[in-house]
């Protein structure tokens, strides 16, 4: 099979087909002897194109290192993780924050602007730092679709919570990263900010083909996902698609349980 | 309460150590000001100040000479030491001799350096008692042919006990033999003067004093207070003598010392102001920014029921504790600044004896500053932080509630409108004299205005000079520019103190150049002889210089000139004392109204501003009186356009003589005769001064090049005091940038994250310095220029007559600005590039 000589956009990069990113036996221990702990344990895991997945576990399963080290944030103990056709081990410092720059973006729970940039400011701030032009039309759609383009101007101090989180994901969105990493994005919101920063990550997969990994505790925001991965003492425990809240819920309460005759035996 | 303070603090160890770095800082650059100030004090007190005598008698002066050697004294006669003797209560009196201009040479023939300090020749006082000398080696001078040298300039030659010297003297050069070595005083220092002991007859001959003494020293018997004895003694001497206590005159001689030191101690007490200044802007820099950083903690101990002011109390108590322990450790650094300002010092031969001295007064502002200024820096942050709202602080991004700068502006307004009146005022002062203390104080208050203004100027100056850094480094330069204007106040007091170092450094450059260019215009209009025949610093000389040089073929003019100090018509003017016969050949002065004839008999030429002000015209008479008290009615015989080389008055050798100054040349001005070749006139010229190594011959560059050389030095001397200044700002610049990488590790984290490379993060933290340095430098320099301007238009009158302002070095200095922002962003930036890019997430 010869591969058709074929001209893609700068970003994203890797060939169709290829998944968004995916791990294979990620392993993340932190500390030794005593303090020894085992955040990730052997994880395989893929994430498809134009794919919404949650993530949900108890605290302290791994959820956030495993999104660290997905996304060149951390360095693995073994095992290896791609973006897109890059393996991260490969890259050096300077590789991977060219890769974050470049091809990932990230929602964090909170502190997620710099507070002397506008809001227009921060959502283009990792193509100001590359040095490379926005997609205008693209920039566009991304402010139309979080609802924010009378607040541009506006600096971090002057935005409520949610509005902050939704200039984060703008940010996350603006440079069509290959994978959008969100850890609680919601987490500190309520429940009607949360929505909207759901519903907008939701509509940046189905209607502009993103990839959205998030990790999340709510069960309600699970189910604005395609697919739900559990994670338990750093392995994936469980999968489930088309997710409601309501099956979210019920397979945490057995985990719970589950999770309780395991470390009783 | 108090252990959730201790913990706070010491889980911020680096903000801590960045914090009493700041103190300690701060601190040492008082103390090292003080302790400095003060050796250096003690050092010329006690070689002008040390007496071993209850009671001196000098002749009395015609009027109050001041420190400076050019006013001749009359000598007293022995026969009065013989009528004191005889006086009740008397326990001994002795005569003594001490002149100025005896200089020791070298093994090699040349003249022991004395780093400008003078060479004084003295008769050995043979009562142990009354004797400041203390031998500490062989014996006193009994005969001609012996002297004792002080030991500093013993072991600097290298003469011991035996070996033969040969001396320089007023009169004839006088070869001897060294009989002892002695030290003087109590610390043994001589400020790097030299001292020589003769026997009595033999100084007497050396200074042609005959049989006469310089004065008197009488020490009193137990049971007569120096009081008592003094008034004995003063009635049996009488008339034209001052009786003076130990005491007594130690109060006059420390007073006239205060008067001819008052440059070195000004400048010094301005340095130590500007040192305070510095130092509490690091120290109330650093805090108010460790205070800030924890405004969420302490809100959480609010939230958790701790009162205002156990928050408050909390933040005073640590505050306190740092500032004494950074006082302590800064005290202890003080002393490392002063030895080296010593050091310094030392290489421009002022030698500075002795241990260093540390005042109660460097105790207690070392401690002042360094525990005051601490508190108070704490004080307003903390007290700001517990009124804070406990849920606005604890909310994630609280808004930094800006203070308004209204009052500032007010403040700087009023002290910038008060700097200006004084300036300008100083530039219109009909009284000159008052001028340099004019600008001193303007000075002091456009410094004050600009340091309230800062604030205010720093937003719109980042903005603008900013404009240029998104084009020239992209989002790094933005958000370094958003940086800098993200809060004025910090941003203008980190600048504050590279500002108030350059402001200085500019001035004293303006004024330097203006020197240099006034020495350069004096040879140009006012030297019209060939040759200059000088010491280094206008010592004086033996005359015999001028009389060999007059017997040369080759030299067709000679003209020595003298200064002396006299009192015309009840006010005290420096003099010059020349040639009548020879003074339209090696000078230029332009007459006004009569001309150098006017000097012959008892005639006096004034400058043109001395004759408007006293209305004097040709032929009025005045009156002189010599600082040895001797009088003569003077003729004016000519009036001249100011002159820089002769100064206000001039007066002839004879009449000089008649006044009782001393015959010692300061300066021989030489003529070559017509026809001579240059070069062989020059060898003619110099066959003679070779054989006196005291003096050197210059043809007009050369000696325009000498008098340069010691402005350039003073010059020198300041800058390196100021380089110190700019250091400490430096390191200052340091710390509240490396404060602000801590405050941003969030940010940080955050850029890092959406893909901010380490160099970029690097070049922001650089460029952010730049800004704020370059704003610094360009506050510094602006303040400098009036500054300078001020000083030189006020030191007109002293000599300074041309203004340069000298661009090429101001520009160097802004240029300096901005490296010195790249070497003090070096380690902050690499603190932040280095950080974890997880952590600084991590770090709420
Ligand atoms: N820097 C670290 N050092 C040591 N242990 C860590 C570190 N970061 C996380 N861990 C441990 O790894 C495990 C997984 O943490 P994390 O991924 O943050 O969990 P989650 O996000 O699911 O709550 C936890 O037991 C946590 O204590
Ligand atoms: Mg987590």
């Amino acid at each position: 099979m010869t591969p058709v000589q074929q001209t893609y956009p700068a970003v994203p990069a890797a060939p169709a087909g290829v998944p968004a990113a995916r791990g294979r036996a990620l392993t993340k221990v932190y500390g030794r002897g005593d303090t020894r702990v085992t955040a990730l344990d052997a994880v395989d895991v893929e994430f498809r194109r134009g794919e919404f997945t949650a993530i949900m576990g108890p605290s302290g399963s791994g959820k956030s290192t495993l999104m660290h080290c997905m996304a060149g944030l951390d360095s693995l103990t073994s095992g290896q993780a791609w973006i897109g056709d890059a393996e991260l081990s490969a890259l050096d410092d300077t590789g991977l924050t060219r890769l974050r720059r470049d091809r990932v973006g990230f929602v964090f729970q909170a502190f997620n602007l710099l507070p002397t940039l506008t809001a227009l400011e921060n959502i283009t701030l990792p193509m100001d730092i590359a040095g490379r032009a926005p997609d205008r039309a693209w920039l566009d759609e991304v402010v139309d679709a979080v609802g924010l383009r009378p607040r541009l101007g506006h600096r971090p101090t002057e935005l409520s919570g949610g509005q902050q989180q939704r200039v984060a994901c703008a940010r996350a969105l603006a440079g069509r990263p290959e994978v959008v990493f969100a850890d609680e994005p919601t987490g500190n919101l309520d429940s009607r900010s949360g929505g909207s920063v759901l519903s907008f990550l939701r509509s940046s997969v189905r209607e502009m083909g993103q990839t959205v990994v998030m990790v999340t505790h709510d069960p309600v925001a699970a189910a604005y996902a395609d697919r739900v991965l559990f994670l338990a003492d750093g392995r994936i425990v469980d999968e489930m698609t088309s997710p409601t809240a309501e099956r979210v819920l019920d397979r945490m309460k057995a985990f719970d349980s589950a999770g309780r005759v395991v470390e009783v035996g | 309460m108090r252990r959730a303070t201790l913990r706070s603090l010491l889980a911020h160890k680096l903000r801590l150590a960045l914090s009493a770095v700041a103190i300690v800082l701060g601190v040492a650059f008082v103390a090292g000001t003080m302790i400095f100030t003060d050796t250096l004090d003690r050092t010329f007190t006690a070689l002008f100040q040390s007496t071993a005598s209850d009671v001196g008698v000098t002749a009395e002066a015609g009027f109050d000479a001041g420190v400076d050697g050019t006013a001749g004294t009359r000598p007293v006669p022995a026969e009065l030491a013989q009528r004191i003797r005889g006086v009740e209560g008397v326990a001994a009196a002795e005569g003594y001799v001490q002149a100025e201009g005896v200089y020791l040479l070298t093994a090699d023939g040349q003249v022991l350096d004395t780093g400008g300090a003078p060479g004084i020749g003295a008769s050995w006082i043979t009562d142990p008692e009354l004797s400041l000398g203390e031998l500490t080696e062989g014996r006193a001078p009994e005969r001609a042919g012996e002297v004792a040298l002080d030991s500093g300039s013993a072991a600097e030659a290298g003469y011991t006990v035996g070996d033969r010297v040969t001396l320089l003297t007023p009169g004839p050069r006088v070869d001897a033999t060294v009989v002892g070595v002695f030290t003087f005083g109590e610390d043994g220092g001589l400020a790097g003067a030299s001292l020589t002991a003769f026997d009595l007859a033999t100084a007497q001959d050396l200074t042609g004093a005959g049989d006469g003494y310089t004065g008197i020293q009488v020490l009193a018997a137990d049971d007569v207070t120096d009081a008592e004895l003094r008034d004995r003694v003063a009635a049996v001497v009488g008339d034209g003598y001052d009786v003076q206590t130990a005491q007594q005159q130690a109060d006059e001689q420390s007073a006239a010392l205060e008067e001819g030191l008052s440059f070195i101690t000004v400048l010094l007490t301005a340095f130590a102001v500007i040192a305070l200044f510095v130092g509490s802007f690091i120290i109330l820099n650093t805090f108010s920014m460790l205070v800030a950083q924890r405004s969420r903690e302490l809100a959480l101990l609010r939230a958790l029921g701790a009162s205002r002011g156990q928050v408050t109390r909390s933040v005073l108590v640590e505050a306190a504790v740092l500032g004494v322990v950074g006082a302590t450790l800064g005290l202890a650094g003080g002393f490392g600044i002063a030895t080296g300002l010593r050091a310094l010092f030392g290489t421009f031969g002022l030698t500075l004896d002795g241990d260093l001295v540390l005042s109660a007064g460097t105790v207690v502002w070392s401690y002042a500053v360094g525990v005051v200024v601490t508190l108070l820096a704490a004080w307003v942050p903390a007290r700001r932080a517990a009124r804070t709202p406990p849920v606005a602080a604890m909310r994630e991004d609280h808004v930094a509630v800006e203070r308004s700068l209204r009052r500032r502006t007010v403040v700087g307004a009023v002290l910038a409108a008060g700097a200006a009146v004084t300036l300008v005022g100083s530039a219109v002062a009909e009284d000159g004299g008052n001028a340099p203390a004019l600008v001193g104080v303007g000075a002091l208050a456009l410094v004050l205005a600009a340091v309230a203004l800062s604030p205010v100027a720093a937003r719109p100056f980042a903005r603008a000079l900013g404009a240029l850094l998104p084009r020239l480094a992209g989002t790094a330069g933005r958000l370094a520019r958003d940086n800098a204007q993200r809060n004025p106040r910090r941003t203008a007091a980190t600048a504050s103190a590279l500002m108030v170092g350059l402001t200085l450094v500019t001035g004293f450059g303006v004024l330097g150049a203006s020197a240099n260019a006034s020495v350069d215009a004096l040879v140009d209009d006012a030297l019209r002889a060939d040759y200059v025949v000088s010491t280094a610093v206008g010592q004086p000389f033996t005359p015999e210089v001028a009389d060999r040089l007059r017997g040369l073929d080759e030299v067709a003019a000679v003209l020595q000139e003298r200064f002396t100090q006299v009192q015309l018509d009840g006010q005290a003017v420096f003099a010059a004392a020349v040639d009548a016969a020879t003074l339209d050949r090696g000078l230029t002065l332009e007459y006004l109204s009569g001309s150098s004839d006017g000097l012959a008999g008892r005639g006096v030429l004034v400058d043109e501003t001395t004759a408007e002000a006293r209305g004097w015209e040709v032929g009025d008479t005045v009156e002189a009186v010599s600082a040895g008290g001797q009088r003569a009615q003077l003729t004016v015989g000519g009036v001249y356009a100011a002159n820089q080389a002769v100064g206000s008055v001039v007066v002839s050798l004879e009449t000089d003589a008649a006044l009782g100054g001393p015959a010692l040349d300061r300066y021989v001005h030489v003529v070559l005769a017509e026809g001579t070749d240059a070069a062989a006139g020059r060898a003619a010229i110099e066959s003679v001064v070779e054989s006196y190594p005291v003096v050197s011959l210059k043809d007009r560059d050369e000696f325009a090049g000498e008098q340069k050389g010691q402005v350039d030095q003073v010059l020198l001397l300041i800058n390196a005091l100021l380089v110190l200044s700019v250091v400490i700002a430096v390191l200052g610049i340091v710390n509240t940038l490396a404060m602000s990488v801590l405050e941003r590790t969030r940010e940080i984290g955050l850029l890092r994250a959406v893909g901010m490379t380490r160099r970029q993060l690097r070049r922001t933290v650089r460029l952010e310095a730049v800004l704020i340095s370059v704003y610094g430098s360009v506050l510094g320099l602006g303040l400098g220029l009036v500054l300078g301007v001020s000083l030189t238009r006020a030191l007109a009158e002293q000599g300074i007559t041309e203004l340069v302002v000298p661009g090429g070095r101001l520009v160097g200095f802004l240029v300096l600005g901005a490296l010195i922002g790249v070497v003090a962003a070096a380690w902050p930036a690499r603190r932040a590039a280095r950080m974890q890019v997880l952590d600084a997430i991590a770090t709420a």
